[in-house]
């Protein structure tokens, strides 16, 4: 199996040019009003844009020299045009990802079903993709493309959703079952089905997902909208802060122009954090959908960070798909060469994975076999064992300790007591003992195991560290999934799972007050991903599993959720770091600034310019160049988010605080000498 | 060592003893547990059963906030009646004249806001009658009504999900009866024994040393002394406070009163950790405000007993440290750490003129109010001090990847816009008005007015900025001490400082209750390891980092013009 994940460079040539045309629509005030902060960044450049053309003019220069207020104009200018490209260049690569998904749905031949047509009854009409509406029946044939998502009503089929899902490995898919669902866009390879549409036009997940990342039905999450208020309010702070200085100055009989003043405010109020806020919102839904996750929410994405507790199925997730045999056990007396042929012969006609393990573990070329004449007896629910009988009148058998026991029993024979011990050892370590017998006398035990997935034990350790519970679901009986749990280190299991239970154990955790997440495909599992705080169905899951989750992976990968948590914890730690070093930047800015907008009348506040500036017009335009140079330079790290790294919430704390809060005071003072240095070149 | 340092060290160490027994006992009062107070029940059982009132019944945060504020209109309007009509009431013999309506209305804000900011002198102002019915009155029930509502933020933090922040009737009586009124009457006994007048004697008689007559005012002080300083109210029996001879006799004195500024508000934070059962949450917090309070205090220790360069330009030594508008029984250390304490805990009481401090000082002092949570008034500390553990805990909780919570509770996007409010407020109150201060000054000097504003300030220049600047700040965090040189008996400053005054008492009480109220009734949390923990000393760095952008920073402007500048000019 081949998986290309499709990646988008972070600023593909394209996509810079599609944001640096958003850049400038995005100026229109009616946007900017939506972020608070670069909207009163966007005043400030409007009012210099004022004071310039009235000094062009008036030829005035009581509010400092007209080359220096065009300067300041630009900078603020382009301070609100890069705060732009941000927000733009993360919608761009979000529909960008988006679109290459819909491309694969564009306009496509329908064979509708009309259940009365113009000829006969059900009669099939090739229309295009967009004339289907919810509720219309179709039919593909192999090599046809799916038209729109819709749910199998009739038929199976193998199907190729390398479309989607970037994995090239057909998948089956037929109606009834729990994997019912069809995506639009993937390719039937064999067999014909019979489809009803599920979704109207325009309103499938993809859809909803691309209008997520787009500006325009946009909606804040809930923590975002907290983040702005906190944002807005520290710009109301400066903005105090400079609408007093005027009297204040005023009464220290200190002019200050215009041109300082907004210089100022900009410098203080957050822009960096408030230039990024967005992309890193439609940053977060990217990497989601990068990972071939749809959120219907952007709350989904952040809730995803807050998870406590995870419910994982075992088979998929936790074990890889089914049991595989691990050891042949001969019975006391018996060659352990004769016992695996034997193992091997009873299981040649078995097409189930156990049966298939078997003979891969013997490691026997069973081309070597003559098996012509032998009667292969299949599983039946009845007899609980399949086998063979050979021409030469060997009669093999192997199945559950039980029903082997009963054959061995019923013939006279006894059960030798070590095999027994042998097949109690196997259960008690969570695998399942098949029992062999020859011509109704035991010949030995086969063990078969579950296979934890390599890797997988790291994973909940990373899972542990980062506080999230992880529980396993699994039909087995509680003994081996004990067993099973213990050995791939979850914290609990929920034994004999009914889908209720799943629902019931939700139910329990949340009342606790924990946020839980699960998948699911099945429409059992619907009412859990309903009740789940985070609910992931697969793709291939039925439809009424896929309304009932917020989340849609397109993979139908179980580990997903991991993935998922760790996008959600990224998405809120960016705008944490962030917002702390967007104001711990104010600390160098002030130092720039205060003493440059005073030393005029007060000479004694040079003191204060511990950086050493050379002007007061040098030191201010340092600080708003600086100001408006960090917002593209945190681009990349806006849109690839702040890595997590599970240590405990105060190591992290403390970790973030020192790099983004004493980086965040420290970087400022570098920058805006550097700057100074540079500005003193040319004035 | 110097002995003048040692005794600061000595005083603030002894408060911090003092204070670490007296936190666990004040826990022990609200949680209802027996203590030794116990035999003042049949005394608050009287006072309920006759105001018809039952101690038991549980409030949610807007019936908490109802009675308080219900009870303190009350009290304004008594207040303000009996002092415009205090010639015609008994104990007066010094025959002192009602107050006019608008200075009654200032003094009764005042001292119900617990700033105990004074227009007038208390000498002659006053008679023994309001001075104990009005002032001492309102010097006990404010100090209650903020130790109450600090309850109502320990409850809402204690209980998982609650709509019961526990009753404002039980929690306000049992401050007066089992704290401020015995450890009053502690201090009272002290000063009295040192000096302090307990007479209802009208003025003294003397003949100094040069011959002169001199008029001695006194009174019931000690009482009123003692709770003035243990209830963070400030407000002074004599005109200038403790630095008055018979309101602060001595050294021994001046200890006590040293201790009794900080002691209830540091006791408070320890009463945190045992009342919620969290020690280290308190330890924390009183890591934080300490590191700062020690920081402060050792600048104006330094600044104060290095004297004034000023003067050492004129060659005269100054052995003893800076002591314009300093006691010399005191000393500048001495004078230097009540500086920080008084203002550190909204205190407001003074025993050195704090104009005379030197720049830095000066700055030290007025960022100290700005703050206003390093401990801070008594309750209305901690409240403030909530509000920036609020925005720290926003802005860190998303630093460890979880949307924010406090104590098991989700903060959102409410209880941020309440908290954000709250610091937008005072910073609107502090600056708009000092702006408006400074506009007039520079632009009307010749206003119309009875004091015209060219006339304000005694000292032009940056000091006359700083004077302005400390009038507001005082007011808004319910301080009540004054730069003095400002001339603020008349109308202008009257009505300003009374608004500010006001929303700068309540709101910032009203807001913290709120936000406990929503965290308290939403669903509990249970901690993990990726939880953030707020008792960690991690996050008192965040929180400290928080006070210091938030408070420091946004005033930087204005401590350039005013204390910075004078600092720079003058070194």
């Amino acid at each position: 199996m081949t998986k290309h994940k499709r990646t988008v460079r972070l600023l593909e040539p394209a996509l810079v040019g599609t944001a640096f045309r958003q850049s400038f629509i995005k100026l229109s005030p009616r946007l900017m009003v939506k972020n608070p902060v670069m909207f009163t960044v966007e005043i400030g450049t409007a009012i210099m844009l004022t004071v310039c053309s009235w000094q062009l003019i008036t030829d005035n220069t009581s509010e400092g020299a007209l080359w220096y207020n065009i300067t300041v104009f630009a900078i603020l200018l382009l301070t609100v045009l890069f705060a732009n490209f941000a927000e733009a260049i993360a919608e761009a690569r979000g529909k960008a990802q988006a679109e290459s998904l819909r491309r694969t749905r564009e306009e496509t031949p329908a064979k509708k079903v009309l259940t009365v047509g113009e000829m006969y009854v059900n009669e099939i009409k090739v229309v295009s993709s967009s004339q289907l509406r919810k509720g219309d029946f179709f039919v593909c044939e192999p090599g046809d493309i799916i038209p729109m998502d819709g749910e199998i009503v009739e038929g199976i089929a193998t199907i190729d959703e390398s479309a989607i899902t970037g994995e090239s490995a057909p998948v089956i898919r037929e109606a009834g079952g729990d994997k019912s669902s069809v995506t639009g866009g993937t390719k039937v390879l064999s067999d014909k089905i019979k489809v009803r549409v599920t979704t109207e036009p325009g309103e499938s997940f993809l859809d909803k997902m691309i209008a997520l990342v787009e500006g325009a039905s946009r909606q804040k999450a809930p923590n975002e909208i907290a983040l702005t208020i906190l944002l807005a309010a520290f710009t109301l702070i400066f903005i105090i802060v400079c609408v007093t200085l005027k009297p204040f100055a005023d009464y220290a009989n200190t002019p200050i122009t215009i041109a300082a003043f907004i210089s100022l405010f900009v410098c203080l109020i957050p822009t960096t954090i408030g230039g990024l806020l967005s992309a890193i919102g439609i940053a977060g839904m990217d990497r989601a959908l990068r990972a071939n996750v749809i959120a219907k929410s952007g709350k989904a994405v952040e809730a995803a960070g807050d998870v406590d507790v995870l419910l994982l199925d075992k088979t998929g997730t936790i074990t890889i798909g089914n049991r595989k045999a691990t050891n042949f056990y001969p019975a006391n007396g018996i060659d352990k060469k004769n016992f695996i042929e034997a193992c091997v012969l009873s299981s040649l006609s078995d097409q189930t994975p156990e049966g298939k393990s078997i003979i891969e573990l013997a490691g026997i070329n069973t081309k070597s076999y003559n098996t012509q004449g032998a009667t292969f007896i299949d599983f039946t629910a009845e007899t609980r064992s399949s086998g063979v009988n050979l021409p030469d009148g060997r009669r093999i058998r192997k199945g559950a300790f039980d029903s082997i026991q009963n054959i061995v029993i019923k013939e006279g024979n006894s059960f030798p007591k070590e095999t027994a011990e042998r097949v109690k050892l196997i259960s008690s370590n969570g695998g399942t003992p098949l029992v062999v017998s020859l011509n109704e006398k035991v010949i030995g035990v086969i063990e078969l195991q579950d296979i934890i997935k390599p890797g997988i034990q790291e994973r909940f350790e990373r899972l542990r560290k980062m506080g999230v519970k992880t529980v396993m679901v699994t039909g087995d009986n509680p003994l081996t999934a004990k067993y099973i749990a213990e050995k791939a280190g979850v914290d609990d299991f929920i034994a004999e799972a009914k889908p209720e239970d799943k629902m019931n154990y939700i139910r329990k955790e949340q009342q606790g007050g924990k946020l839980v997440a699960m998948m699911g495909d099945g429409t059992n599992d619907a009412p859990a991903l309903a009740q789940a705080d985070v609910g992931v169905s697969m793709n291939s899951g039925t439809q009424a599993a896929k309304e009932a989750g917020n989340m849609v992976d397109l993979d139908n990968d179980p580990t997903k959720l991991i993935e998922v948590v760790e996008i959600g914890k990224q998405l809120l730690i960016t705008r944490g770091t962030l917002t702390t070093f967007s104001i711990a930047n104010d600390v160098a800015k002030y130092f720039a600034i205060v003493p440059a907008l005073f030393i005029a009348s007060i000479p004694a506040l040079q003191s204060l310019n511990i950086m050493g500036l050379k002007s007061p017009e040098s030191a201010i335009l340092s600080a708003i160049i600086f100001n408006a140079l960090i917002i593209p330079a945190l681009i990349p790290l806006a849109l690839k988010g702040v890595q997590y790294k599970p240590i405990g919430a105060s190591a992290l704390l403390r970790r973030n605080l020192f790099i983004y809060g004493l980086g965040g005071i420290i970087v400022p003072f570098i920058g805006i000498k550097l700057i100074d240095m540079l500005l003193g070149l040319f004035m | 060592m110097n002995s003048e340092i040692l005794g600061t060290i000595i005083i603030f160490g002894a408060t911090i003893l003092l204070a670490w027994p007296l936190g666990k006992y004040i826990s022990a009062v609200y949680a209802g547990n027996k203590n030794i107070s116990d035999f003042m029940k049949p005394v608050e059982k009287f006072f309920f059963r006759f105001c018809g009132i039952n101690s038991a019944e549980s409030m949610n945060w807007k019936q908490f906030l109802k009675a308080m504020l219900t009870i303190n209109m009350l009290w304004l309007v008594y207040a303000m009646l009996l002092l415009i009509f205090q010639d015609k009431l008994p104990l007066n013999p010094d025959g002192n004249p009602g107050q006019t309506p608008d200075l009654a209305f200032n003094t009764a804000i005042s001292f119900l806001v617990n700033c105990n900011l004074q227009h007038y002198s208390g000498e002659s102002g006053l008679t023994y009658f309001t001075q104990l019915f009005v002032i001492t009155f309102l010097q006990f029930v404010s100090a209650a009504t903020g130790m109450a509502m600090l309850v109502a933020l320990f409850n809402g933090i204690k209980e998982k999900t609650t709509n019961n922040l526990g009753n404002f009737w039980n929690y306000f009586v049992k401050s007066i009866t089992r704290i401020l009124l015995p450890l009053s009457i502690l201090v009272a006994v002290i000063l009295a024994f040192n000096g302090t007048p307990t007479t209802y004697d009208g003025k003294d008689t003397i003949i100094t040393l040069q011959g002169d007559t001199v008029q001695v005012s006194r009174g019931p002080a000690a009482g009123m002394i003692a709770i003035k300083q243990l209830g963070t109210n400030g407000g002074g029996w004599f005109g200038v406070n403790s630095a008055h001879p018979l309101e602060n006799p001595n050294y021994i004195t001046n200890a006590v009163e040293t201790i009794s500024i900080l002691i209830i508000p540091i006791a408070l934070v320890f009463a945190l950790g045992y009342y919620l059962k969290r020690i280290k949450l308190s330890n924390v917090i009183f890591a934080v405000m300490t590191f700062l309070f020690v920081i402060f205090c050792a600048i104006n220790i330094y600044y104060e007993t290095k004297g004034n360069p000023a003067i050492d330009q004129l060659g005269i030594a100054q052995t003893t440290g800076s002591m314009e508008g300093k006691e010399v029984r005191l000393g500048a250390a001495a004078t230097a750490l009540w500086s920080v304490a008084t203002t550190s805990t909204s205190n407001g009481s003074v025993n050195g003129m704090h104009d005379s401090l030197t720049p830095i000082s000066g700055g030290v002092v007025i960022l100290d109010m700005m703050i206003n949570a390093l401990y801070g008034g008594v309750g209305v500390g901690l409240l403030n001090y909530f509000i920036f553990i609020i925005i720290a805990v926003f802005i860190s909780g998303l630093m460890v990847g979880r949307t924010p919570e406090f104590m098991g509770h989700k903060v959102e996007a409410r209880e941020v816009k309440i908290a954000a409010l709250v610091t937008l407020l005072s910073a609107f109150l502090i600056k708009g008005f000092t702006a408006f201060a400074a506009y007039l000054v520079a632009h009307h000097p010749e206003m119309g007015r009875a004091v015209k504003p060219g006339a304000w300030l005694n000292n032009p220049s940056y000091h006359g900025f700083s004077e302005m600047l400390y009038e507001y700040t005082s007011a808004n965090a319910n301080n009540g001490s004054g730069f003095e040189g400002l001339g603020d008996n008349n109308i202008f400053w009257n009505v300003t400082t009374g608004i500010a005054l006001l929303l700068g008492r309540f709101l910032p009480i009203i807001a913290p209750i709120a936000i406990i109220g929503l965290l308290a009734k939403k669903k509990y949390i249970p901690e993990s390891p990726g939880t953030l923990r707020t008792d960690s000393y991690t996050f008192g760095a965040m929180t400290l980092a928080v006070i210091i952008i938030v408070t420091a920073l946004s005033y930087l402007p204005a401590l350039a013009l005013g204390p910075l500048a004078e600092y720079f000019s003058l070194y």
